[in-house]
């Protein structure tokens, strides 16, 4: 008797993960609601986008399911608007971080599956190895997650390759300038030890020192430290007036938390280099008042951002990160260009997208540069008081709008070999 | 000022307590692993994640049902250890006559399915908690600002660690666990029952995980993931101490946190390496560990 309930109890529980398993095959072959076809230069007779992000690791609250919602509300919305005369279907995967996963995926479905474009993309790591099998099958990846500029210079693949949403020197610059200028001229970093930190480190570097600010030193801690207080004393002995959090996720939030028990904020700024609205939800404004940090997106901008993201709230539960903002985006982005040209054909869409001007809830005026990058507006924003703040997600002060030509890397400076050629 | 290899000496004793704090948190989870080993024979790989639960369970009182901390001292460990005798009860039971790897994957499943439950409802950023009112502010200590609430978690985990070596080792409980250990059939003989010492037993270990999340819950982030961070190093520090030793366990943490600490100053990068280098070499010299007796 114990036995066979045992054994329903062990079934029970490995059912449950399984049906999840089986649900999200369901979806991923369940084509969304498609309109009718037409005599169009589709390949397939359909236009397939593909999701790929981390669905369950650090990096899931950033981009994951959200990601995912954001690319079905961009079909919704441009089916409705724009009647399109060709189907539309989605897929999305986890790349679980891991550069391997993520590549093997992409190429199964462009191989297999009919995929013409690929988005989110988030970990820089992941982005670089996919922008290669992108490139090798001539489709099309829009990168709306990863920070590394190394995907617009070294590794850029300007046919194949945009980069949408941000990148470490959009990250750095606006931080990087404005807090060298008012005075906060001496910085210390706490710097995660792999590539993302390193490459964080340099370009605020430089715009600290174009600003005239010095550096006085950094610290290397591991990815996913389990503790923070030891390398916030070594930025507190530093005297410098500011400690620059030159990691991201995990990492980021629990710097923060032990700065504040470690009284650091008290007489150094903390200036967050990769933080997005996630981390001061997940850590609530008492202990982040005043951070200052960069942003691509913030859903209580204007009332076209308001309107959208509460509709991404009333789905996801959650108010949309840059990521997502920016998934929805490039989605719309590359659906209006095969609308307008009647094809889904690499180069064509690509040319049509650099020749349109993007406007939208996530980007006034951007435009792709020849180089892949999305040149858009950034905001440099500080965290509200807990007394400043309305209702709930009501976080940000816009302390600077930076326009597009500023917070992007200068074509000038392009590592990208395609465009140093001409 | 006096300085030691650049820095001084003021700066080495902050982090010589840093060490300190997170040694108590390494020697109260390696504390709960050396206990259900030695009495169990089972490699819990679920601490981390019991350890975890214990935090989001802090959190969920607060949160939900608003029960302070001081209350969730006590009752999460409660219900940490409920969970663990279930899990006992309903699996664990079942493997004791197996080999070590049968125990080790089932509580590596049962982990990674607990993680995932959290993971699925909360999402990965984690949740805030405030350190409680009693205990927030700092000492100044003339050559550092420790926060009280880290002085408090070596208060704490330091009596809940002596407070097991004493039951284990000097009370008639423990003389009875003991011997279920050495040899179960004979202390069945006489009358004890072993299952439910067993049973107790496990559900004491990962309550000790439970408390070691609850003290972590205001000093850092709950996050699904804090376990799984956590847990490799806990096992090496096991290792280090000798597999099951009581006292080795203890003190092996508390060294090896404050070996940590002083890598954080002198070689950052090498922080999170450095304790698996000192557990090959111990594997070298003593295989046991440094407090393992060989069988």
């Amino acid at each position: 008797m114990m036995k066979r309930k045992l054994l329903a109890l062990t079934l029970s529980a490995l059912l449950i993960p399984a049906s999840g398993a089986v649900l999200a095959q369901a979806k991923e072959k369940a084509p969304a609601k498609a309109a009718a076809p037409a005599k169009m230069n589709i390949s397939g007779d359909v236009v397939k986008i593909a999701v790929l992000t981390d669905m369950s690791g650090v990096y899931s609250d950033l981009g994951g399911k959200g990601s995912v919602i954001a690319a079905e509300m961009a079909i919704e919305d441009f089916k409705a608007q724009a009647k399109p005369k060709f189907k539309i279907e989605l897929v999305s995967a986890d790349h679980q971080n891991k550069a391997d996963i993520g590549s093997n995926k992409v190429r199964e479905w462009f191989d297999t599956q009919g995929v013409d474009m690929v988005t989110d993309v988030l970990n820089s790591a992941v982005a670089l190895a996919v922008a290669k099998v992108t490139t090798e099958k001539n489709k099309i990846m829009i990168n709306a997650g990863a920070a590394s500029t190394r995907l617009t210079n070294e590794d850029c693949a300007p046919n194949n390759v945009v980069h949408y949403v941000y990148d470490t020197y959009a990250l750095a610059n606006g931080p990087g300038k404005a807090v060298t200028k008012q005075g906060k001229d001496t910085w210390f970093f706490l710097t995660a030890d792999y590539a993302f930190g390193a490459s964080l480190e340099k370009d605020t570097t430089d715009a600290v020192k174009a600003s005239g600010g010095k550096v006085l030193g950094s610290v290397r801690h591991p990815l996913n430290a389990s503790d923070f207080s030891s390398f916030l004393l070594q930025a507190q002995a530093s005297k410098a007036k500011v400690v620059g959090l030159a990691n991201a996720g995990g990492d980021t939030i629990n710097s923060i938390k032990a700065a504040n028990e470690f009284g650091l904020t008290k007489n150094q700024t903390i200036v967050g280099l990769l933080t997005t609205i996630i981390d001061i939800h997940a850590l609530g404004l008492p202990t982040t008042q005043g951070m200052m940090f960069t942003e691509g997106y913030y859903w209580n901008l204007n009332n076209e951002t308001r309107e959208w993201s509460r509709k991404f709230f009333s789905r996801h539960k959650k108010m949309p990160s840059m990521l997502h903002a920016g998934t929805y985006s490039a989605v719309t982005t590359y659906l209006k260009a095969v609308q307008a040209t009647g094809t889904d054909d690499t180069a064509t869409v690509m040319k049509q997208m650099r020749a349109t001007p993007i406007n939208d809830v996530f980007a006034k005026g951007g435009r792709i540069r020849e180089d892949g990058r999305m040149v858009h507006d950034m905001y440099l924003v500080e965290v509200k008081k807990p007394s400043e703040s309305k209702e709930p997600w009501d976080y940000y002060n816009i302390k600077q709008v930076i326009p597009a030509e500023q917070a992007f890397q200068p074509m000038a400076l392009s590592r990208c070999p395609a465009v140093m050629k001409k | 000022m006096t300085e030691i290899f650049g820095v001084p000496v003021q700066a080495l004793f902050g982090q010589l307590m840093l060490g300190l704090v997170n040694g108590s948190f390494y020697a109260v989870l390696s504390l709960g692993l050396a206990v259900i080993f030695g009495m169990l024979n089972i490699i819990n790989f679920a601490h981390g994640a019991l350890y975890m639960a214990g935090a989001m369970l802090t959190w969920i009182g607060l949160e939900y049902l608003g029960i302070s901390y001081w209350w969730m001292l006590v009752l999460a460990p409660i219900g940490v250890g409920l969970i663990g005798i279930a899990i006992e009860r309903l699996m664990l039971q079942w493997l004791y006559k197996l080999d070590h790897l049968y125990g080790l994957l089932l509580t590596f499943g049962l982990a990674l399915m607990i993680e995932g439950l959290f993971r699925d409802l909360y999402g990965v950023a984690g949740q805030p908690y405030s350190i409680p009112e009693e205990l927030s502010g700092a000492f100044n200590l003339g050559f550092m600002f420790l926060p009280k609430y880290r002085a408090w978690v070596i208060v704490a985990s330091l009596s809940v660690c002596l407070f097991t070596w004493f039951m284990i080792e000097k009370t008639r409980l423990g003389a009875y666990l003991r011997a279920a250990t050495e040899n179960p059939k004979l202390t069945q003989a006489f009358g004890i029952n072993v299952p439910l010492m067993v049973m107790l037993t496990y559900g004491f270990g990962v309550g000790l995980a439970g408390f070691a999340g609850v003290l972590a819950a205001p000093a850092s982030q709950i996050s699904p993931l804090m376990g799984s961070n956590l847990i490799i190093v806990v096992f090496a520090v096991v290792v280090i101490g000798g597999m099951g030793s009581i006292l080795g366990s203890v003190v092996t943490g508390l060294s090896l946190g404050i070996i940590e600490g002083m890598t954080k100053v002198f070689w950052p990068e090498a922080s999170a390496t450095v304790v698996f280098m000192i557990m090959a070499v111990v594997l070298m010299i003593r295989p046991a560990g440094l407090f393992g007796r060989e069988k």
